[in-house]
């Protein structure tokens, strides 16, 4: 602990001699909306909780929150919904963390940018070259690859998504593929996959830490700049690359439905007097058993709902395949009717075949726990 | 000398669009040409899943009106399987399209739309006592434009641009000859434009307390809505409705009065009058609010003759690829559509770029096929769709919501009612359409607790998909962009067809075997060009559509072939 708290130092210490980009660091900000310096604490200690740090590490967290502004961004789109950019600006509660994306140096964003056709990709040009080594890439979307790669094509110079992608990474500090689509090719990646779309970490050789959810939450979007900023090198992966702190747990390991799956309640069609007391959602296809994200203790929309609460099952969304391995969406995965990819066997053809294995062995002890709550009414 | 322009990205939309123009020596549009650069398949992805899944797949087709697919799919289903779904269910989807629309519109213009108009530069010298002062020109009660509120923007985004980095908002048209606001009404809109932001937050909780999350809610079923829960708890009423209030204040206080500034500002703006791209406009019966009441209706007005309001005839739909990057060219009904991905690349050729060189560039081949959106038609005629559509549509058929808020906006700014056929127009409608939902929405939900007081609790329909039968069924709807259609076969308890014809599709609909244009192209023909350089009127035009080029590229393959075998060789 000690020995990576003198690191964090280290590394804050020469994020400082960095030139500044422009005013304003987070807490200015926040110090200008009103904020006091207590309220900035609490903030830090909030931000340090959620990227699973101990209390000790805040006032690192507050410092590098300080010296975020000196962070240049390039988010990219790819194929996609814009749906990951979407979720950004939503923002989590606290609403100040928005300001983290406002007080990033955000170079190239299409969707927010003022600037379009030649001058955007001067933009986009010229924040490569600026910040040559220390800029963090972020991508959006699944990317046409092999010889469709034609599928896409941005700027006068018609160049492909791909080549975007391979440039922006090649000096980029750290490569962050924001959403299942970049993170896994996502649903245009779902078969027969008809533009060859791939993940990000196909196109580039560079490591690429992938944040999927479709959206991902913007705290787990958040929480790896900070990670990123405290640490200067990338956070604790899980098989899939994706970061530990946010997707660690299984949703059904924290969700609020949990008492009624172990007391074997469970809604057996929607609209039934067991979806009214909210019984547990297992035997309409929640994939919660399955799936590894935070939804079930962040929640979206500043804290207002996520799926269980509002009676659909989780469908699986940040793991690779969901759409192809997790359906039926509203069946349980042990009832599985229809064939899908890897002919109805799912993930099993993908690089982790432990874990997966893992996975059925619990489907299976689940449905059996569903059938002894069944036969126990 | 005729030359050509080449706006690619169009940036501050969902998707990616390139936009190519030929002016002439006077700088005057003569030809226009607007194709998706990006290719997406998810039809051909829908075919042999389960009909449950496939809306919450087609909702992917777009994050930003991430509701508008989810339900339309769903509904497609409900239609194809003959399933009425519960009122309870009904209102509460209603309700979903109203926090969807009340968040689409108002973040459509001020953070997509309004540095179209506003030059932020220009409102770094304004007077906030005087900008205080023309906020009450415009209502009777102004949002956020207290003079020391005022002062307070001004110098964060005077300190912000001191520094030089100008982050996403660099390199803009800043200074433009066509921006027609003074530095005071700048001001109003940049702190408009920053409270926004906020508001937004609020609308996408709306969608939340009924929807799970936003973007892509995930509380509908076949049949119904899930959040029965929610529906049934008097505090997550409360939630919606108390959101819903300070979204519409905000429509209601800083949004129209905008709009009423910007119609007076712009009135005599050239490059955004006279335009009204295709006159053909239709939309589509929306919102349902009571149990036999809607706020929209549907019609089709052709040629711009407001004295006549037509139905729609769904077999005089069709899409077409002869300009589009795909084999079969075609003109086929959505149930029977067919393609296959056809791509030809560009051609090369020096154009204008930002430093007024001519430098190499990729262009359009225009003579061949140039977009990945087909050509959607009505009786072999474009259409355009979209608020525009929606509130001339319903203006000209005398509907009591639309009628008295498009008369006051009228007359508020002194525009003429053919005014409303323009970029200015459009971007008014938009606005229009916000404030009836804004003003009227809340009726949905009084009905829905009504309903439930009567003793109704019902939230989902059940139903059964025999494996042995065939079904056929379709949504047409309207939806933050225009009039949308879903259409679907089910064969053998899944999907065998699905097809989506989407309101960006028929905005932005390349050429077809005619030559006949689409709206997009067909609103900048004639535009006068100011500086070739920084071609801030065609982006001002194209954004007043509110693309949304996701939507638009999409393909269906009704022979079952599998088009992930297909190679394409560039």
């Amino acid at each position: 602990m000690v020995k990576l708290k003198e690191k964090i130092i280290a590394r804050l210490d020469s994020l400082e001699k960095l030139p500044s980009l422009k005013n304003g660091s987070i807490k200015d900000a926040l110090i200008e909306k009103g904020f006091t310096r207590r309220d900035f604490m609490k903030w830090a200690g909030a931000m340090t909780a959620a990227i699973g740090l101990p209390s000790v590490f805040a006032p690192s967290v507050a410092r590098a929150a300080e010296l975020a502004d000196r962070l240049p961004v390039i988010w990219l789109h790819m194929a996609e919904c814009t749906g990951c950019s979407e979720s950004l600006l939503r923002v989590d509660t606290p609403s100040i963390d928005s300001l983290i994306f406002d007080y990033i140096s955000l170079e190239y964003h299409e969707t927010i940018m003022s600037a379009s056709g030649w001058q955007a990709e001067e933009n986009l040009e010229n924040a490569i070259e600026k910040y040559k080594g220390q800029y963090i890439l972020m991508v959006e979307g699944g990317i046409p690859a092999g010889s469709s790669e034609f599928y896409l094509t941005v700027g006068p110079h018609g160049t492909t998504g791909a080549e975007h992608c391979r440039i922006a990474s090649q000096n980029a500090a750290a490569i962050f593929a924001i959403g299942t689509c970049s993170s896994f090719g996502g649903v245009q990646a779902a078969y027969p996959n008809p533009t060859n779309s791939q993940p990000l970490s196909k196109i580039t050789s560079k490591p690429v830490i992938n944040v999927p959810g479709c959206p991902p939450s913007e705290r787990n979007i958040i929480g790896n700049v900070l990670h990123y900023i405290l640490f200067g090198t990338l956070p604790a992966l899980d098989n899939y690359n994706r970061p530990k702190w946010a997707y660690g747990l299984r949703i059904h390991d924290l969700c609020e439905r949990r008492g009624r799956f172990d007391a074997g309640e469970f809604v057996e069609s929607f609209g039934d007097e067991g979806a009214k007391d909210g019984y547990c959602l297992y035997k309409v296809g929640c994939k919660g058993p399955y799936t590894f994200n935070n939804c079930s203790k962040e929640r979206f929309n500043q804290h207002t709902s996520w799926p269980v609460q509002a009676g659909h099952g989780c469908i699986g969304c940040s793991e690779p395949d969901f759409w192809d391995t997790m359906g039926p969406l509203q069946e349980p995965l042990t009832n599985r009717l229809y064939k899908s990819v890897f002919g109805g066997l799912g993930a099993d053809a993908t690089a982790d075949r432990i874990s997966i294995g893992v996975l059925a062995i619990a489907g299976v002890a689940i449905a059996a726990h569903a059938a002894i709550g069944a036969a126990k009414k | 000398m005729s030359q050509r322009i080449v706006v690619d990205p169009i940036t501050r939309i969902e998707g990616h669009l390139r936009v190519e123009v030929i002016i002439d020596d006077n700088g005057i549009v003569t030809d226009a040409y607007t194709g998706s650069t990006l290719w997406r398949g998810l039809e051909t992805i829908a075919k042999g899943r389960d009909p449950r899944d496939v809306p919450l797949l087609m909702q992917r087709i777009c994050g930003v009106c991430t509701f508008s697919h989810y339900k339309a799919g769903t509904i497609a289903v409900e239609n194809a399987l003959g399933i009425t779904p519960p009122l309870n269910a009904t209102l509460t989807r209603t309700l979903m399209s109203c926090a969807l629309f009340m968040h689409d519109h108002p973040v459509h213009f001020y953070q997509l739309h309004a540095l179209d108009f506003v030059d932020i530069v220009s409102a770094l010298s304004a007077d906030p006592f005087k900008a205080q002062d023309e906020a009450f020109k415009y209502t009777d009660f102004p949002y956020a434009c207290g003079a020391d509120h005022l002062k307070g923007v001004q110098a964060k985004v005077k300190a912000f641009v001191d520094k030089g980095n100008l982050g996403p908002f660099a390199n803009a048209y800043y200074g433009h000859s066509t921006y027609h606001f003074t530095p005071e009404q700048n001001l109003i809109a940049l702190s408009h434009y920053l409270e926004c932001l906020r508001i937004q937050r609020v609308a996408a909780q709306m969608m939340a307390v009924f929807g799970a999350k936003q973007p892509h809610p995930q509380s509908l079923c076949v049949g119904g809505v899930t959040c029965v829960m929610d529906i049934l708890n008097p505090v997550r009423l409360g939630e919606y409705m108390t959101k819903f209030q300070e979204v519409a204040d905000f429509i209601n206080r800083a949004y129209y009065a905008d709009l009423v500034m910007a119609g007076k500002a712009y009135a005599n703006e050239p490059s955004v009058l006279n335009d009204v791209g295709v006159a053909n406009l239709w939309t589509h019966q929306e919102f349902q609010v009571s149990k036999n009441e809607f706020l929209f209706e549907s019609g089709i007005i052709m040629n711009g003759d407001l004295s006549k309001v037509l139905d729609l005839d769904e077999s005089k739909l069709t899409e077409e690829a002869t300009h589009a990057w795909y084999k079969n060219d075609k003109a086929l009904h959505p149930y029977d559509g067919e393609q296959e991905p056809n791509y030809t690349g560009f051609k090369d050729e020096k154009t204008i770029n930002a430093q007024g060189e001519m430098v190499d560039t990729k262009v359009f081949d225009t003579k061949g096929k140039y977009s990945w959106i087909k050509a959607p038609r009505y009786d072999g005629k474009p259409l355009q769709v979209g608020p525009l559509a929606n509130i001339v549509v319903n203006y000209a058929k005398g509907n009591k919501y639309v009628v008295p808020v498009v008369d006051k906006f009228l007359a508020d700014t002194g525009l003429p009612l053919s005014a409303v056929l323009s970029t200015l127009g459009r971007t008014a409608c938009r606005m229009i359409e916000a404030k009836v939902i804004a003003d009227n929405g809340l009726m949905a939900l009084n009905s829905l607790a009504e309903n439930i007081k009567s003793g109704d609790t019902t939230t989902a329909a059940k139903y059964k998909i025999d494996k042995n039968k065939e079904y056929k069924g379709r949504y047409i709807g309207h939806v933050p962009r225009g009039a949308l259609s879903h259409w679907t076969r089910i064969k053998n308890g899944v999907v065998e067809n699905w097809q989506a014809v989407v309101p960006s599709t028929l905005n932005a609909s390349p050429k077809d075997k005619d030559g006949i244009m689409g709206s997009y192209e067909a609103c900048l023909i004639g535009l006068k060009v100011a500086d070739p350089t920084r071609p801030l009127e065609i982006i001002r035009k194209i954004h007043s559509y509110d693309p949304c080029i996701a939507c638009a590229v999409h393909v269906m393959d009704t022979k079952g072939n599998k088009l992930g075998n297909y190679k394409v060789s560039i």
